[in-house]
């Protein structure tokens, strides 16, 4: 979950400003704070798991998408 | 008519028992301590979301908070023109159950700020400022970590008339240094389109003994005053 561009990221500014620009990575054009949750769950297959977890994203209103864009990554399975 | 109120408590509240005491020992208004579970609307006249915090703030502050039960009777409560107000961790709350637009994201400074500070009144229309005068500049304080105001939708709560309160200068004028926490348009509290649902994240409760305030003002009052009001117009 990252916060939408129109929202101010000052997290993300002050690493950028007072950490990475300072040491003198100043090719580091861009820097946006988020959020990350780990989450298991048992689903027929990997679409089904990301389908699940968008809608309860959505309908438990774990991410704000007043402020935040929700991003899905790395859908894998476990072994058994 | 006896005019009762609730204030809910969620794990985490720590301004509960400031505002009892004004609703009931300054104020003179019947008011009751409810654990948000247990909570029942059709018990009071109107209901006090306190500040502090609730659940740990986890994910983000007054998530958690906003899917309790409380919240489906708050919900029940404005339906039958019940004022509900939220105060800093409850203006949280409200926002992210979705009965007040916009959402409060972390001070600009990212730090927490506590300290006196002015609002200008912009809509006394509400159920919680019908006893302020337009454009007056109320002394109030702050105590907050994420009371940065955002909205992707600004335009509509002006055409609305739902932006309250301002963060201003003691001149009354909007600036960069009258804004504590860099809200959009420096928004201090918003309301419902029908105006009786009240957030804002100054504390109106800190704010109502002239003994605490150091300009000696009752400012805050005027919300409990306006609440007041507003109940017995309507019955």
């Amino acid at each position: 979950m990252t916060l939408k561009s129109a929202a101010r990221d000052p997290v993300a500014d002050t690493i950028q400003r007072d950490l990475i620009a300072k040491k003198g990575y100043d090719m580091v054009s861009h820097v946006r704070s988020g959020q990350y949750l780990k989450i298991s769950l048992q689903a027929e297959d990997k679409d089904s798991a990301k389908d699940i977890i968008v809608q309860m994203c959505n309908d438990l209103r774990i991410y704000n998408p007043v402020t935040q864009k929700l991003n899905i990554l790395n859908v894998t399975e476990a072994n058994q | 008519m006896n005019i009762k109120i609730a204030i809910i408590q969620f794990p985490g509240s720590n301004c509960d028992l400031d505002a009892l005491h004004v609703l009931n020992n300054v104020m003179s208004i019947e008011t009751k301590l409810i654990w948000h579970n247990d909570f029942k609307g059709s018990q009071f006249d109107g209901a006090i979301l306190p500040g502090g915090f609730s659940f740990g703030d986890y994910l983000r502050s007054g998530i958690i908070a906003a899917h309790s039960p409380a919240i489906d009777e708050a919900r029940q409560m404005l339906k039958e023109d019940k004022p509900i107000i939220g105060i800093c961790n409850g203006f949280q709350i409200l926002t992210e159950a979705q009965l007040l637009p916009g959402a409060l994201l972390q001070n600009d400074s990212l730090k927490f700020i506590c300290k006196w500070i002015k609002i200008r009144v912009e809509n006394n229309q509400t159920a919680f400022t019908n006893q302020m005068k337009s454009g007056s500049i109320l002394n109030i304080p702050i105590a907050h970590g994420e009371g940065r105001y955002f909205t992707d939708n600004l335009k509509e709560l002006e055409d609305n008339n739902q932006i309250v309160f301002k963060y201003v200068d003691s001149n009354g004028e909007m600036g960069e240094s009258s804004n504590p926490n860099g809200s959009l348009e420096n928004i201090a509290g918003v309301c419902d389109l029908e105006q009786k649902c009240l957030g804002l994240m100054p504390h109106p409760e800190r704010a109502s003994e002239s003994i605490l305030s150091p300009e000696s003002t009752t400012h805050g009052r005027l919300f409990f005053e306006s609440m007041k009001n507003f109940i017995e117009k309507r019955s």
